[in-house]
């Protein structure tokens, strides 16, 4: 418990570990603390920047898209505007082709049915004269009676 | 637990003198070196004090610069992230306390903090363990907390005397120094017949000033060594038990790690004051 030496021995020690920390200890340590301390504010900075511009790009987004939905909305009302057009068009078109159809068949039903009335006129001439022929085989000449025969199959 | 062993002293009081023994190294009269027998003697030198004081500095100085040369790396690990807690606590201490602008005082105080408490932290090692490990090697004392040696403890608080008077003198002159130790507290009269009082207040005041500022060392040191000393002393009592010194021994050193901290803080704290002190201009 005497003083001695070792006094002076550390307060030398103790002289150069200060001035070694404070040389190659303390500024590299606080600056370092310093930087990232700076860097924290930075960040959050940035941080809450960024929110409030997520912020106004959502407010953007929903009106963008509130404005699509309108939009799609008229789109949707025309479309089935011009739909119900297309189908009464379509639904007219439709009666005025098939009055066309039934006329143009009825027109062809009329045609038919007088061709088959002329043939079958004919043919019932020829079948009445063949008959005539045969009832009365030796009165009537055909080639003598063919213009009686002829009006006969007229007025049939 | 040594008496127990047979390795060391036989009586308590043996064992306690031989704990609270420096190794120590002098000259004797006929010029040669010698161990342990320099009682009394102002040139000797406590080996294991030195040793155990510049090796805990040491330890300080190349982990903070480990810390210090990796800090560049964007990405701080464990001990670094500790290292900067216990600077960035010294620094809010500095800046509490000391309003002028040195790039002394904070690296100063942050030495003074660590080393002070690495220097405490030896009196957890059980006291027996690097003492017979010593004895085992040849060397017949070891005492392992420097902070336990008046010398230590002095030699710190007089190296921050040394500053306290280097700022004082640095930031008011030596005239503001010297008005600093004769003109307080009682002010001397200027003019009339008071001046022929004014010599001995004068005198007065440079007591009572030499006195406080004396004080500033002397209770820097003593309260360290004080507290240490005791810790360790209790330490070695409860040593001596036997089998019961474990659970008083573990309660002890849960107290101790206060004690431990405290004291390195105090020592920190009060040379921060002290100079703070010395630089302010009234």
């Amino acid at each position: 418990m005497d003083i001695n030496l070792t006094l002076i021995g550390q307060s030398i020690a103790m002289l150069v570990f200060v001035w070694f920390c404070m040389k190659f200890i303390w500024p590299p340590i606080l600056n370092a603390i310093e930087e990232r301390q700076k860097q924290i504010a930075d960040g959050l900075a940035a941080a809450e920047q960024g929110q409030d511009k997520l912020v106004r790009a959502q407010a953007e987004a929903n009106e963008i898209v509130a404005d699509a939905r309108k939009q799609a909305t008229s789109i949707l009302d025309q479309a089935h505007g011009r739909a119900n057009e297309i189908v009464a068009e379509g639904k007219a078109g439709g009666v005025k082709e098939r009055d066309r159809q039934l006329t143009a068949a009825k027109a062809d039903i009329e045609q038919e049915s007088n061709k088959a009335r002329e043939e079958l006129r004919g043919e019932v001439s020829a079948i009445a004269i063949a008959s005539a022929e045969k009832i009365l085989q030796r009165e009537i000449d055909g080639a003598a009676h063919k213009d009686i025969l002829g009006k006969l199959a007229q007025e049939l | 637990m040594a008496s127990e062993g047979g390795h060391g002293p036989q009586t308590s009081g043996d064992y306690i003198a031989h704990h609270l023994q420096n190794l120590q190294v002098c000259k004797d009269e006929s010029g040669e070196w010698i161990w342990n027998h320099c009682a009394g003697n102002p040139m000797a030198i406590n080996v294991d004090s030195m040793f155990w004081s510049v090796f805990l500095g040491l330890v300080f100085i190349l982990m903070f610069r480990s810390v210090a040369k990796k800090t560049s790396s964007s990405e701080p690990g464990k001990l670094q992230a500790f290292v900067e807690i216990i600077v960035d606590f010294v620094d809010g201490s500095v800046k509490d306390t000391f309003h002028g602008t040195s790039r002394l005082i904070a690296p100063l105080a942050l030495t003074i903090f660590v080393w002070v408490f690495f220097m405490n932290l030896m009196d957890l090692v059980p006291v027996d363990w690097i003492p017979l490990a010593a004895s085992a090697t040849g060397i017949p004392y070891m005492k392992v907390v420097p902070t336990t040696d008046v010398n230590i403890t002095f030699g710190m608080s007089i190296a921050v005397f040394v500053l306290i008077i280097f700022y004082t003198i640095k930031n008011k002159g030596v005239l503001g120094f010297i008005a600093e130790l004769t003109l307080h507290p009682i002010a001397p009269p200027t003019k009339g017949l008071g001046l022929i009082a004014a010599p001995f207040i004068i005198a007065f005041n440079f007591i009572l000033e030499s006195v406080a500022l004396l004080a500033k060392p002397v209770s820097l040191s003593l309260r360290l060594f004080g507290n240490m000393f005791a810790g360790e002393l209790i330490f070695i009592l409860i040593a001596l038990l036997g089998i019961w010194q474990l659970p008083l021994h573990f309660g002890w050193a849960v107290f101790h790690v206060l004690i431990v901290t405290l004291q390195a803080f105090i020592f920190m704290m009060l040379t921060i004051v002290y100079l703070s002190l010395a630089s302010e201009t009234h």
